[in-house]
């Protein structure tokens, strides 16, 4: 598994069947409810609330961001006890995470925000926490998400200290200048040092030492302190309910029944059940159905105001009607859009198959419905001759990859051939011919195919990122090799405490796409962590590589890689198909070629002798057997010039290491 | 053609997967009763009239009494004509052949003996688990060759984990030294669920590298063949026209009928109405298989009709590991529609294959060259795609 973490992402959350009949809370101005304690549990209200009473002053929208398994759901669980949104029951571990995948790799996949109702100091206040994606995978929807925040509690484990996705989580949260408040959690834990951590947030992030809260979510230790100073630190939101709608779209989920759900953020105006409302992305006009808060079931009430977070239903029939980042107004009251928005960008690619092609139609059922709560995936149809029709899915990093294949095969049963995820890369046209056929002069090139010739170049690019890596000092000789190993750049080197350092390197992405976080785990002993933030594209001395059997290029196996790495991949990839090709009648050469350079090869030689010795008669029926299950394979085999390649072979060789 | 088998063994090899059975004491009367039982059945099945050879397989037939030989092959020929030049042969063990019992069998109708000497070296015996020594096989080949003279065969194992080219050379030429007229040389095959097969995996034992298997290989034959022998089956040497008349009748697809605990048999069952050739195996169990024989009069566990085409196709696959390949004549006899030419004279894999020069079609037939011999198995799936076009 790569990059597991308790990340929280905007995309992909199939929503688990709704029980309205069993609500989670009810709102506190209902009879005999007092305000944020224990709440009497009922029926389902059809009563609307009413969140006039809630003014901007006395509303904190924030988020938690914290390192993998560090305790950011345990807190969400007992903010949600403490101000009575849950009942407090030994039960509620990862409240918020709904899917199997979540549960069982310890990650947020699908972020849910929740209203709080918390009394302090004899007012009311509304406490919005919008769970933020962590993983850097998202970023693009954590800086949307956070952009609903005015701040952030950051979680650090007592124990552990300061890791890479800490470190990049503050980063984004101090760039969009909110308020922070750090919380060391598992302060019960034997090993707990937090002052050794607290000395490190003081180095790392200039925050004082006096400013960290120590708490145990796990026991409730403190947590209600968490609370006072996300009242007292965090700014109640900068708008008006006065203005005209303003409203951004910071998640969307699809739901059979009632089409799509968009979580909105209120910088300005009102909403309410009625409204015509517009799309500042795609223009498209709406009639408000429903609005309410989230709690974290959507609660439906009267209107939403100003500085209010919540959920609005308007007849957007796709999830790509609500995309994350745009921003809502009032028909014929247009306002100047929110700044930030960018469509989704996928960032790896892979190919996806159907292991049995008789299986083609149950994918494609199953990505359709995976790709309607995501529209950060793309899918193209492609198809290889050697594992037949499928898909090209593009994915926002890898963690998005690997859960997203996860899902397919634990929610829909799906067993799928995934290749090996590739990055895309760019071409800076020379050729005048070339740029009129494109229309432009810098093409991304997904498939090499498309690959265009040096000749009609001025420049190739490809993507980096910049990355975060925190280890035990212990680590750091073998994770420089590791790093230089993988053509990276050393940006940033501290030593966060005695113990501990945090390197930065500016990474090309396809040298960490395939087995970099493996590999820096297990060199590491898994001390260190590893995250990374998109550091756009670098001009690289790109090239193609074919493989060729007997002088025949294999097309499903031509590659786009760095010139540095030409030798050791094609060496790797013409080794592995000759453990992957059976022995033929003949020889064949194996070969990597750049044009019509040679610079890899290994020889399959022929088969001598590939007879079975004895054949009487009680051998003859499973003889039989075998001979005609190798004609029935002979059948499906690709034939590259005269040489035979089973499916198998194909699959041994494009498919991610991780599956070995 | 008969195979009766006899499925106890005193040893289980290391190497061997067949159907065998290492019990304490065998009730050889209820045993050779069984076999007896279950020939007249599958005679009066068969309706056959006359039988071509009677092949004693197992197991190990050897230390069955000379006896129970005998009641079998009287059951045969009291029930068919049992010409008296036919082959009758039995399987011994070089530890089960004391010169009274291989003269009892000799008595009891038996007319050819191969022995399973599989080796003539001691360590490599006791790798393959066998009971024997060299001596012993040694005593029980120049034994067999004074009782059973021209008609006597020997099996030899090649392609040992750790055999060395040289070491296999010098055994052969041992052998060659004491044989009759008959040697079968077989490469080693690992077996799932035998002992070898789990050591060489496991790593305890070297996997032999496939081109020294191919190496000994090449090397035996051309070592027979300019000793006299006609390599007339992949695994098989003849010389002095000692071919082995009951396996030959295997691989032309001829009927044969198999009796005894796992035995297999091909033939068409007149005698119930029907005309179709069918597989049959018999159940694997002795004890079972004897019951079933007991209350039915034999212990048929599965048959299954062979369509024309999978008839072709075993007539392919068997007739091609000879030298003769398949004939014309015998295509024909179970194809009388569609000629050897008609399915591989036209363009597609066979002409291929004969281009590469693997195979010959020619007036005798379709057959393998030498060269094409040693790699039929890769042939075969490429030949049967164009069969079953045809």
């Amino acid at each position: 598994m790569t990059f597991a973490g308790r990340t929280a992402a905007w995309w992909a959350w199939l929503r688990s069947p709704r029980l309205p009949a069993v609500p989670l809370c009810l709102p506190p101005w209902l009879p005999g409810g007092p305000v944020a304690c224990q709440r009497p549990y009922g029926s389902h209200s059809k009563d609307k609330l009413d969140m006039s009473t809630y003014p901007v002053e006395s509303i904190r929208n924030f988020s938690i961001i914290a390192h993998v398994d560090h305790g950011k759901s345990t807190l969400a669980d007992r903010l949600l006890e403490i101000t009575g949104t849950i009942a407090k029951t030994d039960r509620n571990k990862q409240v918020l995470d709904k899917l199997q995948v979540e549960r069982e790799r310890g990650i947020t996949v699908k972020a849910q925000s929740a209203s709080l109702f918390y009394n302090y100091e004899g007012v009311n206040y509304l406490l919005n926490l919008i769970d933020t994606p962590g993983h850097v995978d998202f970023s693009y929807e954590v800086s949307r998400s956070l952009s609903a925040c005015q701040g952030v509690i950051l979680v650090v484990d007592a124990n552990e200290g300061i890791q890479a996705q800490t470190v990049a989580n503050f980063y984004l949260a101090f760039e969009a200048q909110l308020a922070i408040i750090p919380v060391i959690n598992k302060i019960d834990l034997k090993n707990a040092d937090p002052e050794r951590v607290e000395k490190q947030i003081e180095k790392l992030f200039d925050i004082p030492i006096d400013e960290c809260v120590r708490i145990s979510a796990k026991k409730g230790t403190n947590v209600e302190t968490v609370l006072q100073k996300v009242i007292e630190k965090i700014p109640p939101p900068q708008c008006n309910t006065a203005d005209p709608l303003k409203a951004l779209v910071f998640d969307s989920t699809f739901d059979h029944y009632r089409g799509v759900i968009a979580n909105i953020a209120l910088f300005g105006g009102e909403i309410e059940k009625g409204h015509k409302i517009i799309s500042a992305h795609t223009k498209k006009r709406y009639e408000v159905n429903e609005v309410g808060i989230l709690t974290p079931n959507e609660q439906p009430t009267h209107k939403l105001y100003a500085g209010q977070v919540g959920y609005v239903i308007a007849g957007m029939k796709e999830v790509t009607e609500a995309q994350i980042g745009d921003t809502l107004f009032l028909y014929k009251q247009p306002v100047e859009p929110l700044p930030g928005f960018k469509s989704a960008k996928p960032m790896v690619f892979a190919g996806m198959y159907p292991v049995d092609q008789t299986e083609y139609n149950n994918l494609k059922s199953a990505l359709e419905r995976l790709t309607l709560n995501d529209s950060s995936v793309t899918v193209h149809r492609d198809s290889s001759l050697a594992l037949g029709a499928g898909w090209r899915l593009g994915f926002l990093g890898l963690l998005h990859m690997e859960v997203f294949n996860q899902r397919l095969e634990q929610e829909y049963n799906m067993s799928v051939i995934l290749t090996a995820p590739t990055v895309p890369y760019k071409a800076v046209l020379s050729s005048a011919k070339l740029i009129k056929e494109y229309g432009k002069a810098e093409i991304t090139i997904i498939n090499p195919a498309q690959f265009p010739d040096k000749l009609s170049v001025s420049e190739y690019l490809e993507p980096t990122v910049l990355g975060t890596i925190v280890t035990p000092q212990e680590y750091i000789g073998k994770i420089i090799v590791l790093c230089q190993d993988r053509r990276a750049v050393q940006k940033d080197m501290v030593y966060i405490d005695e113990h501990r350092v945090m390197l930065k390197y500016l990474f090309p992405l396809n040298e960490i796409v395939v087995d970099f976080y493996d590999a820096l785990k297990s060199l590491s002993s898994g001390y260190a962590s590893f995250d990374y933030e998109d550091a756009g594209y670098q001009a690289a001395d790109l090239i193609k590589m074919d493989i060729l059997l007997n002088g025949n290029p294999v097309e499903e196996l031509a590659t786009i890689i760095h010139n540095d790495k030409a030798y050791a991949t094609g060496k790797f990839l013409c080794e592995r198909l000759k453990d992957a090709i059976p022995r033929q009648l003949f020889e064949i050469a194996i070969q990597a070629a750049i044009g019509k350079k040679i610079i890899a090869r290994e020889t399959l030689k022929a088969y001598r002798k590939n007879v079975v010795a004895k054949c009487y008669g009680g051998d003859i029926t499973r003889r039989m057997k075998l001979l005609k299950r190798q004609a029935e394979g002979k059948k499906l085999m690709r034939k590259i010039g005269n040489v035979d390649v089973p499916r198998d072979a194909f699959i041994r060789v494009l498919k991610r290491q991780t599956d070995k | 053609t008969w195979c009766p088998q006899w499925p106890y063994c005193r040893k289980r090899c290391s190497y061997c997967n067949f159907n065998k059975y290492v019990v304490p004491a065998v009730d050889e009367a209820a045993m050779g009763a069984c076999l007896v039982r279950e020939v007249l059945t599958l005679l009066r099945l068969s309706q056959v009239q006359s039988v071509t050879s009677v092949f004693f397989g197992g197991g190990t037939p050897s230390l069955a009494s000379p006896g129970t030989v005998a009641g079998v092959l009287e059951a045969i020929a009291g029930a068919a004509h049992l010409p008296a030049g036919a082959e009758v042969t039995l399987e011994a063990n070089p530890s089960s052949a004391s010169p009274q019992r291989l003269a009892g069998f000799r008595a009891a109708g038996v007319n050819r003996l191969s022995i399973g000497v599989q080796s003539l070296d001691d360590a490599e015996l006791r790798l393959l688990g066998r009971e024997h020594t060299a001596a012993e096989a040694q005593r029980a080949v120049e034994l067999a060759g004074g009782l059973f003279p021209g008609r006597t065969s020997m099996d030899l194992i090649f392609g040992l984990p750790g055999q060395s080219r040289d070491a296999w050379a010098r055994g052969l030429e041992v052998a060659l030294g004491l044989c009759d007229h008959h040697i079968s040389l077989y490469q080693l095959t690992l077996e799932r669920g035998t002992a070898l097969a789990a050591q060489v995996w496991g790593g305890k034992l070297p996997t032999p590298p496939q081109d020294l298997l191919a190496d000994m290989y090449h090397t035996a034959c051309a070592t027979l063949v300019s000793a006299g022998f006609r390599h007339y089956e992949v695994s098989n040497f003849a010389r002095k026209g000692a071919l082995s008349t009951h396996n030959l009748s295997y691989w032309r697809a001829e009927q044969y009928i198999g009796v005894g605990p796992g035995a297999h048999g091909r033939f068409v069952p007149w005698g119930e109405g029907v005309c179709s050739r069918e597989a049959r195996v018999q159940t694997l169990e002795p004890d079972a298989w004897m019951r079933e024989v007991q209350s039915r009069g034999h212990g048929t566990r599965r048959r299954v009709v062979l369509s024309p085409l999978e008839q072709l196709e075993e007539v392919l696959a068997l007739g091609l590991r000879t030298d003769e390949g398949v004939t014309h004549q015998r295509w024909g006899r179970f194809s009388p529609d569609l000629s050897l030419e008609a399915v591989f004279g036209v363009p597609g894999e066979a002409a291929e294959l004969q281009r590469q020069g693997w195979l010959v079609l020619d007036g005798g037939g379709l057959r393998c060259r030498r060269e094409g011999l040693a790699l039929l198995d890769s042939l075969l799936p490429d030949l049967l795609c164009q069969l079953q076009r045809g």
